[in-house]
């Protein structure tokens, strides 16, 4: 295996694994989304500082070439990272729907709350509503 | 009789019992109950974490306040609702008591004890690990796990801790308004012992008894015990090294517009 491939291998896995802790430090990533990409980098890291490792993980795929196993299991890890992302949007997803109806809802009973309040007391409510209408 | 706590005797001290709830219609009731038997003079929050059962009910039968998730948010943000809630609401004490009948509410004195004796403590915790005749029956792959958060916990914060992983914990104003702002997501009872540390506010143990769970299920089941050591032992890591730590009051807000990524 080339020395510039493996060099090049090893600093891009080490710069992934720092920008992932910087994000976290900085808490613009969260730990349970950080934790993939940090098990992608180290693997990834550990594969390219160690020849051996690698080309018996080539071996076990079946590719000649030991970089062409890195993009495999680089690749490999996008997809799951993908995965678990697209996992993630869902719940979300499911979460900003709840909080819309329960907003919803909440400004419907509120409505409900304020013309009561205009209904026993109008002049008291009207007052600072033709107020602020003005 | 129930001792009456000193602090109580102080003319309007606000003290909030804050007891996170996530399917324990099993036990709710009962805590509660013991909670205002014990404690009268603390009023009682139950935060119902999106539970799909009868906790709310069992809950507001009891007499507590309840406060409703509209989904589950996990029990960081439990408590840190009741946080928030004890800040708006103007609170001195806040103590956290577990949905569940682990934690035993005549301790909660022993707490406050303790802060009284030392004023400048933010929070105080109650331990499993402390008193010599006390025996917390758990498996022993949890106390182990428990025993090297302790471990290296104490080294980092430079103080003796004994049981981090305690949701037991009894909170000073100080302490209500940070942890209000930012309160770990996810088995946050270790990071929030960082946390504090990073504020320069300061804790203290008490040995307290602590009952196994009853009813409902456990959040930590073997199985994600790995996970969560891992996830734990990353924000310990990474928590060694935060410049910025927490948003302060006029620094940039926690979740602010983007600029740039």
């Amino acid at each position: 295996m080339e020395a510039r491939i493996q060099l090049l291998a090893v600093i891009a896995s080490g710069i992934l694994l720092l920008m992932v802790l910087e994000l976290v430090r900085r808490r613009r990533l969260l730990e349970r989304y950080a934790l993939l990409w940090l098990l992608s980098g180290v693997v990834l890291l550990v594969l390219s500082t160690f020849r051996g490792l690698l080309e018996d993980a080539a071996g076990l795929i079946g590719v000649e070439y030991p970089p062409s196993a890195l993009f495999f299991i680089a690749f490999a890890f996008v997809l799951l990272l993908l995965l678990h992302f697209s996992v993630a949007v869902s719940r979300l997803a499911d979460q900003s729907k709840v909080l819309a109806q329960r907003l919803a809802l909440l400004e419907k009973r509120l409505r409900d709350v304020e013309s009561e309040a205009v209904e026993e007391a109008p002049e008291e409510a009207e007052r600072p509503r033709a107020a602020a209408a003005r | 009789m129930t001792a009456v706590h000193p602090l109580q005797h102080r003319e309007m001290t606000r003290c909030l019992a804050v007891v996170p709830a996530y399917n324990e219609a099993a036990t709710v009731g009962r805590v509660v109950r013991s909670i205002r038997d014990a404690l009268p003079l603390f009023d009682v929050l139950v935060v119902d974490d999106g539970s799909t059962d009868t906790t709310v009910a069992e809950a507001r039968q009891a007499g507590a306040v309840v406060l409703s998730h509209p989904y589950n948010l996990g029990i960081g943000g439990a408590v840190q609702s009741g946080f928030i809630y004890a800040l708006e609401n103007d609170y001195d004490y806040l103590v956290q008591i577990d949905g569940d009948g682990q934690h035993e509410p005549r301790h909660v004195a022993d707490l406050m004890q303790e802060m009284d004796r030392h004023p400048n403590v933010d929070m105080v915790c109650g331990s499993r690990f402390l008193g010599q005749h006390f025996e917390y029956p758990s498996p022993i792959s949890r106390r182990t796990g428990i025993h090297i958060f302790a471990f290296l916990l104490s080294r980092i914060v430079g103080q003796r801790i004994s049981d981090p992983t305690s949701g037991f914990r009894l909170y000073n104003r100080r302490a209500i308004s940070v942890f209000a702002r930012d309160y770990p997501h996810d088995y946050p009872e270790v990071e929030a012992v960082l946390v504090l540390h990073h504020h320069r506010l300061r804790m203290r143990e008490v040995p307290v008894r602590m009952y196994l769970r009853e009813g409902g299920l456990s959040s930590i089941t073997s199985g994600k015990s790995a996970y969560y050591m891992i996830k734990v032992m990353l924000a310990i890591f990474v928590g060694l090294f935060r410049a910025r730590p927490v948003p302060e009051p006029g620094g940039e807000a926690p979740v602010a517009a983007e600029h740039g990524i």
